[in-house]
């Protein structure tokens, strides 16, 4: 990737960070720790990756985004914002009783969620139906599925890695967002799941670990993903809960919490210093 | 004597009859044999889907099939559909209120010897708690082919019950109309209306005869969609006659009988007796001593009938 285009992600990863964070603010509540930690990839997912019309958001032919970790609602709102799905002013409506932008994603309610999602486990499901459907009807379109760390523990998740390898849902791409910290304290000490990598292996997928916030790494994980064919591929990306944040990074308590008004002021700067 | 066959026949036969004229597929937890969904695999098994034990997984599946513009059909037992993936069901379909048609069988006591594990009698109440749900429970292989064809023309979630065991068909094929939504009534009568779904429908028509033979007249309605539930008929019902009695194979608790209660006490409050598993779970058995051990049978009937005419004012 050259240079330029990594300045123009990562201005743009910048600015889906000042979104969540704008909108966590102004909700009082929200996930912005796992919603930073994926900024990175859900930037690069919907500029550079997905076939995507912010003017047709049902379009049947579009590659899908399904937020399998949908408390993280406020990364995908903040992308489907500077992609002109909806209006970047939504934001600040985050979880207001009148606004579309629910606590987690729904799918009926705003332009460009593809699946409703919130309950752990259940996303990556219905990502393997939207693969078997485009399978079924000859399409080429793909479908991406994000699923958080502390979600594998959903026993749900394996059944849905023995379906997708089952029917080799090659067009199935699960990105595992590794950030190391589920609401309980640290994953490893909570309930482990690792090894994630041979446990996706083991399951028959490819697997391809990461830096999260590597956009060549990301690039060229999504590229092997797609030129993978006959089997699932999940990308293991290592990243930092609360990453641009300095005092939320690796902490567990930004999972579900939201900045006070001095500490969004001093977020919204530490982003901005790197625009 | 009438042709008996089960409900769950008739919803595999109608999956590969209808699976000419129309584009769905079809979703099973590796129990195709059982469900009967395996007649449409045997004739369509590229449009058919083993999910393996799984059915937290094909539930969500189903969802995601939809969300993509399919129409999937998800069987399993009703234990496993409507309790084990309740959750699956209220959170990727009914919250989305997406295209997926649950086909659930083995609903009841009438699975036998499987036993309580197996005998679902709750999944009326979970279903009816989900927004946006429709709920079929077919009295007859004519009534559950008709159901099928409805779900499938009907966008958006449904939920299909059917019965393991062979039971009478008690409509004629050719001359029997299907309106989703609307109660059926099956005789008329004065004294006490009996309401009643699945196969206690075809107990419900003996049980008339019974009353009938001591001079109390009663009307039979009916209820194959349970929801959203015919309230005019149920209205109309305790109206015309002044006291309900509702059968069902399922709990007294949330299901058919706490449907009517509910219509009747917001608008014309009359009596209303239930006949239906008094809050127990099931046990093994033949079906004939279970359905005597749970009082589903045409002379509870009768005496909850009786009970309900009694409490009139």
């Amino acid at each position: 990737m050259d240079q330029s285009t990594k300045r123009e992600l990562a201005l743009k990863a910048a600015q889906v960070r000042l979104n969540i964070l704008e909108a966590v603010h102004a909700a009082k509540s929200g996930h912005p720790g796992g919603s930073l930690s994926i900024a990175e990839v859900i930037t690069y997912l919907y500029n550079k990756e997905m076939k995507t019309d912010p003017k047709n958001p049902k379009w049947a032919d579009r590659d899908r985004l399904v937020l399998s970790k949908g408390h993280t609602a406020p990364a995908l709102y903040a992308i489907l914002a500077e992609q002109g799905f909806f209006s970047r002013d939504e934001l600040k409506n985050l979880r207001q009783v009148d606004s579309f932008l629910q606590g987690h994603p729904d799918m009926k309610g705003t332009p460009g969620v593809d699946m409703t999602t919130g309950s752990l486990g259940l996303g990556i499901s219905a990502a393997c139906g939207m693969a078997l459907a485009a399978k079924i009807d000859n399409k080429d379109y793909r479908t991406y599925a994000i699923l958080g760390d502390g979600e594998t523990e959903e026993g749900q998740v394996w059944e849905a890695a023995m379906f997708a390898a089952h029917y080799k849902l090659d067009n199935l791409c699960v990105i595992v967002d590794w950030n190391g910290l589920q609401i309980d304290g640290p994953i490893a000490e909570v309930m482990n799941p690792a090894p994630h990598d041979k446990k996706f292996e083991a399951f028959g997928f490819h697997v391809i670990s990461i830096d999260a916030h590597d956009f060549d790494q990301i690039e060229a994980a999504l590229a092997e993903a797609r030129a993978t064919k006959g089997q699932p591929t999940a990308i293991i990306m290592t990243s930092v809960k609360g990453k641009g944040v300095s005092f939320m990074e690796n902490q567990v308590g930004w999972h579900g919490n939201a900045p006070s008004d001095e500490q969004y002021e001093q977020a919204v700067a530490e982003i901005k210093a790197t625009m | 004597m009438a042709e008996k066959i089960a409900t769950r026949e008739a919803y595999g036969n109608a999956l590969a009859e209808f699976g000419e004229k129309y584009d769905f597929v079809v979703l099973d937890a590796d129990l195709a044999a059982a469900t009967k969904t395996g007649v449409f695999k045997k004739k369509f098994p590229e449009r058919f889907f083993d999910c393996g034990i799984a059915e937290g997984n094909m539930m969500s599946v189903a969802a995601g099939l939809a969300a993509a513009g399919k129409v999937p059909f998800a069987s399993t037992f009703a234990m496993f559909a409507a309790g084990r993936a309740f959750e699956q069901i209220r959170n990727s379909i009914g919250y989305p209120h997406l295209n997926v048609k649950i086909g659930a069988t083995h609903a009841g006591i009438t699975v036998g010897e499987d036993g309580a594990t197996h005998q679902c009698l709750e999944d009326i109440a979970t279903m009816r708690s989900i927004p946006g749900m429709t709920i079929i429970n077919p009295a007859d292989a004519v009534e559950a082919r008709a159901a099928v064809e409805a779900a499938i023309l009907h966008n958006g979630p449904v939920y299909l019950r059917f019965g393991r065991l062979a039971v009478p068909v008690i409509y004629d094929k050719e001359s029997y109309k299907f309106e989703l939504g609307k109660g059926i009534k099956m005789t008329d009568g004065t004294d006490v209306t009996i309401v009643a779904t699945g196969i206690m429908v075809d107990m419900a028509l003996t049980a008339a005869e019974l009353l009938k033979a001591e001079g109390i007249s009663a009307r039979v309605v009916n209820i194959h969609t349970i929801k959203p539930l015919d309230k005019e008929i149920i209205i109309d019902s305790a109206k015309a006659t002044g006291a309900i009695v509702v059968a069902e194979e399922h709990n007294v608790i949330g299901g058919l009988g706490s449907a009517v209660t509910e219509a009747v006490c917001e608008a014309c409050p009359v009596p209303v007796t239930r006949v239906g598993i008094e809050d127990q779970f099931g046990r093994s058995g033949k079906v004939p001593p279970l359905l005597e051990l749970y009082g589903l049978t045409p002379a509870n009937i009768v005496a909850k009938a009786k009970a309900a005419i009694a409490l009139k004012k």
